[in-house]
């Protein structure tokens, strides 16, 4: 076989695998046979760590060919010739996708394997790693994406199971809580992204990346977009960008995200799912470039992020979510980066986080020993800092800096009372005419009572 | 015309029809499941293959072999063409479906002959092309619904109010289009026609006859009295051919508006079916906003959205049906934590949500990817607000889903996992809806044929319009 031949035999490895982890899994349970806890660990750790092998391997080749990009291409899922509709499925293997999808191996391979002692005999542990196949298919495909559409389905795969996730200890209310909080965020991203690939089809009749952001490889490509084409495709992407990395407006999820188990929150929120948005913004950097105006609201959006993030980071009072915010800040800084155009710099700024937060929140659960270690080591308590700018402000307005801070900057407040409350109580104004309605028609002696009740349970 | 191998289409009709009074007679409801069963089945096997029997034709339209209703009126009333030929044999799978994942505790509440009856009409409605008996047969369609709402001892004024009203306004749009020769008469004719697909599809405001059917009916009889969707069949058939652009862009409007409000409902809905119901609606007004495009695109997206509202509602409205006939009506203000006891049914309510809202992979994704193209291709508003219902559709069914599965632990002292043919229910419809998700070409490329068709039979009729 050529070398190119090779290439694409890798490069279907590594995406295949993690379809056949979440095939197995979904298939075992559908059928109502659910493969033992070993039989589980085994598969997984074989799938990712042929991903994995695989994923190093294609690198291995371009390093030794000095190829920059290469392709595997699996065609159209569905094409109407006559409307010029398709939905291509394609694969990328250039300097972003390969280090995206070996850090998502990497980081994967390490959580899912600490999640097999983490979870051992726990009720959802099925539940879990079908939750986890589903998010290393969304990440394996989000970041070899070579088309718009591939990097949608990645994208919505990943949204899914983060919820799914953050709700895995279903027997209490608040996960729950949380998770539909999160997914409601993720559909109006999804929504801005869906926008975004309509657009960018519309203006330019294709959702290729390669062909959209020209011949050269990533990230030298140029935009085959008009600059108002680009601010417009840019603006949706940005806000789909902000939604699944947690950016201003959209970081009260972040938080809440941390009702998961450790290992997911260390590696959807820690590492790669908090990620994904910079990623995003990284693909599509040629578009970025387009427009000036476009690039100043990346930046001014990593930079009101990375403001609010530090500061609510101080007051937290558990350590998840105290990393949660050092996340954000940390994203919101490598957001500045990709808007300043200093590409590789979040490149490695993004691996490096990731990597190191993930090791972060999985030593999360014996911070108070690490620190009783530390403090041995040391002889004397830990320096817990001070506040050096905060301490020139007046008492009053530390105050009022501590209760935004605490209070995460009361977005959730106000999405409360400005968005969902008046909401609810429109809808259910809708909803009691409605009834009110149909009750009249159908005469007062039938469902009299039964209403009455519905309406006291409303 | 092109003839078919066999009277598939008849058969398909009549083998329901008569079963049914045969049904009727047996008084052990187990014995008449039983056999409800194996009729739907053969109905499902003589509607695939009046299928194949039509694909293997290559042919624009075909009617029956031995057509014993042309040998009475005259005229072929019943054909099968590209639009119709997937709809009877799903029509026919989801009554199969439906009855065989009943579970006993319902046996005495669903009435099976009721129920094949139902199916029997439906068929008839989805092979029939001719303006006057189409109103008969949807008038017929509706009788076995009202039949069920008398026999439960529920009001029947709000169906019969909306659903005699609907073909008043069909009778007299038809009457006024085809018997006046003036553009003022026609054009008359043309609004009572949408007004009354309008009705009969729960266009908002006129829409309030659903929710109180779902309230008030058997939820199994419900279901499949709309989830084939005959309202959009009828608008296909009646009004898409003469309509013009003006009325068009009013249905498309007004499904729009049904749509968003639909999804912003179902959110807030705290009965388990009045969400269902809302969720359907959304779903059923976005088809129509795909039919009113009267792209190419714009119409196969609709199509696409058709099957897969038609297949996932109907699987949600099932898993529904099958936990609610475990814990009984389910409250969505509190959580039930029904996840343990019921995994396959928690993990099918999600598939099949899912699918509806278009999440990819699965049968929904590439007909909403349809239409929301072909909606931002009419205004980006159009576009903007199909996205948000499909937004607002999907945060609906993961708070139903949380609702309903977890959020608490549900104590139990008696088994409620899923029973054998229920299982066999979900296992069909997650393998169809995964199936045409992953391979969707086939489905998409016959519903663009079914488009074009219709957009040139659209075309047809508009010059013939003109000329006369």
């Amino acid at each position: 076989m050529s070398v190119s031949e090779w290439t694409q035999v890798f490069g279907s490895i590594t995406f295949i695998c993690p379809c056949v982890l979440l095939l197995i899994i979904g298939v075992s349970l559908l059928i109502g046979r659910p493969m033992s806890e070993l039989i589980l660990g085994r598969w997984l750790k074989a799938m990712v760590s042929l991903s994995l092998i695989s994923a190093l391997a294609v690198l291995g080749i371009m390093l030794a060919t000095g190829s920059r990009r290469e392709l595997v291409d699996l065609g159209n899922m569905v094409e109407i010739h006559d409307v010029h509709f398709h939905f291509h499925i394609k694969f990328i293997f250039d300097r972003l996708s390969v280090p995206m999808v070996i850090l998502s191996l990497v980081l994967c391979g390490t959580v899912g394997s600490f999640g097999l002692s983490y979870l051992h005999r726990d009720a959802g542990f099925q539940r879990f790693f079908l939750s986890f196949a589903m998010f290393l298919v969304g990440m394996t495909f989000a970041s070899l994406a070579g088309t718009i559409e591939t990097l949608f389905l990645g994208w919505e795969l990943v949204g899914l199971s983060s919820a799914l996730l953050i709700a895995y200890f279903h027997e209490r209310p608040s996960p729950v809580a949380n998770g539909l909080r999160v997914w409601a965020i993720y559909r109006f991203a999804d929504a801005a992204f869906l926008a975004a690939a309509i657009a960018l089809h519309h203006q330019t009749g294709e959702g290729d990346f390669s062909l959209l952001m020209g011949d050269e490889p990533w990230p030298a490509g140029t935009a085959s977009l008009s600059d108002s084409s680009a601010l417009l495709v840019g603006t949706f992407l940005l806000i789909a960008a902000a939604g699944k990395s947690g950016l201003v407006p959209f970081s009260g999820w972040l938080p809440r995200a941390m009702e998961g188990p450790t290992p997911s929150s260390a590696i959807f929120y820690g590492a790669l799912s908090v990620h994904l948005g910079a990623f995003l913004l990284l693909r599509v950097s040629p578009i970025l470039d387009r427009s000036a105006l476009l690039s100043w609201m990346v930046i001014g959006l990593g930079l009101i992020s990375a403001g609010f993030a530090a500061l609510a980071g101080r007051v937290q009072t558990d350590i998840k979510s105290a990393l949660a915010f050092a996340s954000l800040t940390q994203v919101s800084i490598i957001v500045v980066e990709i808007g300043f155009g200093f590409l590789y710099l979040a490149l490695i700024h993004l691996i490096g986080h990731a990597c190191m937060r993930s090791l972060q929140l999985l030593r999360a659960p014996t911070l108070l020993r690490d620190y009783k270690t530390m403090e041995n080591a040391i002889g004397k308590s830990l320096d817990h800092g001070s506040p050096h700018i905060i301490a020139w402000l007046g008492t009053s307005a530390q105050r009022r800096l501590y209760r935004g801070a605490m209070e995460r900057g009361y977005m959730d407040a106000i999405l409360d009372d400005r968005i969902v409350t008046p909401f609810v109580r429109l809808f259910s104004t809708f909803n009691r005419w409605e009834r009110g309605w149909t009750h009249w028609l159908a005469g007062s002696h039938h469902g009299s009572e039964q209403h009455q009740e519905k309406m006291q349970n409303e | 015309m092109n003839e078919l191998h066999l009277p598939w289409l008849e058969l398909c009709i009549l083998v329901p029809a008569l079963a049914s009074i045969w049904v009727g007679r047996i008084l052990d409801v187990s014995r008449a499941r039983s056999a409800s069963l194996a009729v739907s089945a053969v109905t499902l096997l003589l509607a695939l293959s009046g299928w194949i029997d039509y694909e293997t034709l290559f042919a624009f339209e075909a009617h029956d072999h031995w057509d014993v209703v042309k040998s009475f009126i005259g005229r072929e009333e019943f054909v099968i063409d590209k639009l119709s030929a997937p709809l009877l044999p799903l029509t026919a799978l989801l009554f199969f479906l439906t009855m065989l994942a009943t579970p006993r505790v319902k046996f005495g509440k669903y009435s099976f002959a009721l129920g094949l009856l139902s199916l029997s009409s439906t068929i008839a409605v989805l092979s029939c092309k001719d303006t006057w008996l189409l109103i008969t047969l949807l008038a017929v369609n509706a009788i076995p619904m009202y039949i069920d709402l008398r026999t439960r001892g529920k009001s029947t004024r709000v169906f019969a109010f909306h659903i005699g009203l609907s073909m008043i306004l069909m009778i007299l749009g038809a009457a006024c289009y085809e018997w006046t020769t003036s553009d003022f008469g026609r054009g008359i004719g043309i609004v009572l026609l949408v007004a009354a697909v309008l009705i009969r599809r729960g266009c908002a405001p006129l829409h309030c006859w659903i929710t109180d059917l779902f309230e008030h009916a058997a939820l199994g009889n419900a279901l499949l009295f709309i989830t084939p969707l005959v309202g959009a069949y009828a608008t296909m058939r009646l009004v898409l051919p003469i309509a013009p652009d003006w009325a068009l862009r009013s249905i498309a409007f007004l499904s729009l508006a049904t749509a968003l409000y639909a999804s912003c409902m179902a959110i807030i809905q705290t009965d388990s079916q009045r969400f269902f119901c809302f969720l359907f609606l959304s779903h059923s007004a976005l088809v129509l906003v795909g039919l009113e495009t009267t792209t190419p695109i714009g119409l196969t997206g609709a199509l696409c959205v058709w099957l897969s509202v038609a297949l996932s509602l109907t699987g949600l409205g099932l898993a529904l049906r099958c936990v609610e006939a475990r814990t009984g009506p389910l409250s969505l203000n509190q959580y039930h934590g029904l996840y343990s006891h019921m995994p396959h049914l928690a993990g099918f309510f999600l598939l099949t949500g899912l699918s509806a809202v278009g999440f990819p992979c699965t049968i929904g994704f590439t007909g909403t990817e349809l239409l929301v193209e072909a909606a931002i291709e009419m205004s980006p508003w159009v576009g903007g607000v199909v996205v948000v219902s499909t937004a607002l559709n999907g945060i609906a069914i993961l708070q139903a889903y949380f609702r309903i599965f977890t959020g608490t632990t549900h104590h139990s002292t008696i088994p409620l996992a899923s029973l054998r043919s229920e299982r066999i229910a979900i296992l069909t419809f997650t393998l169809l809806l995964l199936g045409a998700g992953l391979w969707p070409q086939p489905g998409v490329h016959s519903r663009y044929d079914a488009a074009v068709e219709l957009l040139d039979h659209r075309a047809v009729s508009k010059h013939i319009a003109v000329t006369n």
